[in-house]
């Protein structure tokens, strides 16, 4: 494997111990097991948002789109109807994807699109210093909320599999070969495909002893029922201690959106003949 | 007559009197008579009141009068409304199923579509079939549009007009002209066009008044077409993130709103500017401010389009003033974002949007597809690529050998987030705002500013967008020089001096409350008499705003 190839000069800025760093190796390992499939290495887009999770463009050498915050998947979705040939994976944050950029995560997962998001999921606003985000656990204390947050966490799985997102899957930063399966699967995936990271943020939520203690492997046969997925994706609700299943939760076989409407679509010599008849017709 | 005259046509939305409008229009143009046509109508689907104001006069317009020749009433209230406009001598045509009145031609629309078979809807073409008559038109032009309107529903449509053509009386004929129709065309339907010739690949928009038909155009040609895509996302945030994903992809994309739609879009505008992404974005203004008129016009976002993004960054900003121009600088505003690799805003408002122009199709030479600066492939390629010109080769993902990064941080060359060296920071702003003096060089060797009127004239007014028509008209009739901009950022200051040379009264006719043209110009050390504004969201028309003119001069 030539792992190489994808590494970039520029320096790193995330803390060290920072989740990010297993993601980043994940999504690079997946790279390297999909251009041995034989995916080419200049059909890979990677759009990202604002938050810790964005710095990745900086560090992988491949095509990326850095947008705004809770926007990486808004333009990944233009990316991909504008060249439904790439294979196209977003990088978001739990703020920037649950909180900022929630209306274009139910609707990229009900469009069911053919593109791969990844949630770094560190349960705060990190790169803004430590406030509570959508995934916060109530009584989050942070920097916003120094008596504890109000709010219930929600559960991004459940939102997913009510949205109707085609691929939906839960991984781990710290089981690096596990959730670069998982991307592999998810890219493999013709569809929506969202896999949340859980993502230990070491400066203002340090969750590891927590996920290594609860964390265990799902092993599910039956990917295509609704039911079992619910029944496993309520197995944690991002508020409250017990275990916490990793994998894949839900996979079903939906049209792409992508590939639909650009169905037929094609570039046609006679365009200005065209246009003189819609002309003609207006007279 | 000879100088032309006009029908008004109205009833309860719903009842197709906008349809009939455009039939109407296509009628007199049959006989070489220059068509425009105002649509008047409410923020709801049934019930309300609708009217079309159909002017046809032997030479090019683009306004309207107050005063009518003839009134055609769908319903009562119409013809109370109306009347009042109608001229000595005027005529009303009438739905008398509805309508009590003495006078005028009445037509039991209603009862002659019912006893023919035909749904109500249809009733407008036996009110049709009898302007035809009044007018003096031949049956056999009648026939002809219906056939080619109606297609396969003619035959119906044609017994209910000949109906109506039956029991009219003729008042006055009208003269043939001796020039050859026009293609008719509303701006938004220009819009597209002129967007088509610059080779649109994707046309991203959220339903919002008065843009939306370039969206319901775009995608009723493309069932045939089938060159682009037509997308209609979950808000204006996905539509324009998507134009700009699109344009990364290497796709000519282009979004539309009106001023609230395009609000929401502001921060990723900037977006593009930064991540220097060519898109183009069609700004339909109707009255705010917030949900304001949503059906009406105005020109209130003139300061805001210019402004519009937070940080350094340069848009291309066109004012069309009629739909030919809306055609062309459509046109031109994508090839200009693509060689410049930045936003373009075209800027019109709804009576450009929905009105309904003649367009002479000799604009097509003018049209054309450019392409921007590629990548040349050799040695490694440079998103951000540090050039004379400040255009950086463009390259997409999925070309071999490339690594497209494209951000919205600050960068360096390659499109790595570049925070800490200030040299470097400085040459990459310095980098984007050089591309403006390349397009600035380009627009003043275009017909940047029109000049129209009288153009000695030491009296001028200084119209954009919508009020061009009107302008044009009433600055020929009273002697003015009229100056209309048609770029706005970079602002043509070399024609623009030009124009002015010369000028001794000087002020702007403006459909906005605070007289942004003023303010712009201000800005610019033109100094400018009190504005004349109207808004009230309905354009100026003709009587009004020549007895506003008469009082200044």
């Amino acid at each position: 494997m030539n792992k190489t190839n994808l590494d970039l000069p520029a320096k790193n800025t995330w803390c060290p111990g920072c989740g990010n760093f297993g993601i980043l190796q994940a999504i690079k390992n997946a790279i390297s097991i999909l251009e041995q499939k034989g995916v080419k290495k200049e059909n890979f887009v990677l759009t990202t948002g604002i938050g810790c999770h964005a710095k990745i463009v900086d560090y992988i050498n491949i095509n990326t789109f850095y947008g705004l915050h809770g926007r990486a998947l808004a333009a990944a979705v233009g990316i991909k109807i504008g060249n439904p040939n790439l294979k196209v994976m977003t990088c978001s944050g739990d703020g920037d994807s649950y909180n900022e950029g929630i209306s274009h995560l139910v609707y990229a997962a009900k469009r069911n699109i053919d593109l791969t998001m990844m949630i770094h999921n560190n349960r705060n606003f990190a790169l803004t210093t430590g406030q509570y985000s959508a995934t916060s656990p109530k009584g989050f204390k942070g920097r916003s909320t120094p008596e504890g947050s109000l709010e219930v966490a929600f559960n991004p799985l459940e939102l997913m599999l009510a949205s109707g997102a085609t691929f939906i899957a839960r991984g781990y930063t710290a089981k690096i070969d596990h959730l670069a399966d998982l991307i592999v699967q998810a890219v493999d995936h013709k569809g929506f495909s969202f896999i949340d990271i859980l993502d230990p943020c070491v400066a203002w939520f340090n969750t590891y002893e927590e996920y290594n203690k609860r964390i265990y492997e799902l092993k599910n046969n039956n990917l295509s029922s609704k039911e079992t997925a619910l029944k496993n994706i309520w197995e944690w609700d991002y508020n409250n201690g017990g275990k916490i299943p990793i994998g894949v939760f839900y996979k079903i076989e939906k049209p792409a959106f992508d590939e639909e409407v650009n169905s037929g679509v094609q570039k046609i010599d006679d365009l200005d003949l065209k246009i003189r008849d819609i002309l003609k017709s207006k007279i | 007559m000879s100088k032309g005259f006009s029908i008004l046509i109205g009833g309860a939305a719903g009842e197709g009197t906008r349809m009939s409008g455009q039939l109407i229009g296509k009628l007199l143009n049959q006989y070489g008579w220059r068509i425009f046509i105002y649509e008047d109508y409410q923020s709801l689907i049934t019930g309300g009141h609708n009217f079309s104001i159909i002017r046809a006069s032997p030479e090019r317009i683009s306004a309207s009068t107050k005063e009518i020749d003839y009134l055609i009433a769908l319903n009562q209230d119409t013809f109370q409304r109306h009347r009042g406009r109608l001229k000595e001598g005027g005529v009303v045509i009438y739905n008398s199923d509805q309508i009590k009145n003495e006078k005028g031609i009445a037509i039991p629309a209603l009862a002659i579509t019912t006893q023919l078979g035909g749904k109500p809807i249809m009733k407008n073409s036996s009110l049709l079939g009898a302007l035809a008559k009044t007018l003096g038109i031949e049956w056999l032009v009648v026939e002809d549009l219906l056939k080619r309107e109606f297609r396969e529903k003619a035959e119906l449509n044609l017994k209910i007009a000949k109906a109506g053509f039956d029991q009219a009386v003729t008042n006055q004929k009208i003269e043939k002209l001796n020039q050859k129709p026009l293609p008719l065309i509303t701006g938004n339907e220009a819009v597209a066009l002129g967007a088509l010739k610059a080779g649109l690949e994707v046309y991203i928009s959220y339903p919002m008044t008065p843009a939306s038909s370039i969206l319901h155009f775009l995608a009723t040609l493309n069932k045939n077409l089938k060159n682009f895509v037509v997308f209609q996302p979950e808000n204006e945030i996905e539509v324009i993130n998507a134009a700009i994903g699109a344009a990364y992809a290497g796709k000519r994309a282009m979004v539309g709103s009106s001023g609230g739609g395009f609000a929401l879009m502001v921060e990723a505008l900037s977006l593009a500017g930064q991540s220097e992404s060519p898109i183009v974005i069609i700004e339909s203004q109707r009255p705010g401010p917030a949900t304001g008129l949503p059906t009406y016009t105005a020109q209130g976002d003139l300061l805001f389009v210019l402004s519009a993004g937070h940080g350094d960054f340069f848009r291309f900003v066109v004012a069309p003033g009629d739909a030919e121009e809306a055609f062309y600088l459509t046109n031109l505003a994508m090839n200009m974002a693509w060689k410049y690799q930045l936003p373009a805003i075209v800027l019109i408002d709804k009576e450009i949007s929905e009105d309904t122009f003649n367009l002479d199709d000799s604009v097509l030479e003018k049209a054309e597809k450019r392409d921007g600066k590629f990548w040349d492939k050799k040695g490694e390629y440079k998103r951000y690529l540090d050039t004379n010109d400040g255009i950086s080769p463009l390259a997409f993902p999925g070309e071999v050998g490339a690594v497209v990064k494209a951000t919205s941080y600050e960068h360096d060359e390659s499109g790595i987030t570049a925070e800490e060296d200030e040299e470097q920071i400085k040459r990459m702003q310095e980098k984007r705002q050089r591309k403006v003096i390349g397009l600035n060089r380009e627009i003043e060797n275009l017909k940047s500013v029109n000049i129209f009127g009288d153009k000695n004239s030491e009296k001028a007014i200084i119209v954009f967008g919508s009020n061009k028509g009107i302008a044009m008209e009433l600055g020929k009739e009273l002697g003015l020089r009229v100056i209309q901009p048609l770029i706005f950022q970079p602002f043509p200051e070399e024609q623009m001096k030009k124009a002015l040379s010369g000028v001794k009264k000087i002020f702007t006719i403006e459909t906005n409350a605070s007289a942004q043209l003023t303010q712009f110009l201000g800005c610019r050390g033109v100094k400018l008499e009190s504005p004349i504004l109207k808004y009230t969201g309905r354009p100026f028309f003709i009587e009004e705003l020549r007895e506003e003119l008469k009082k200044k001069l």
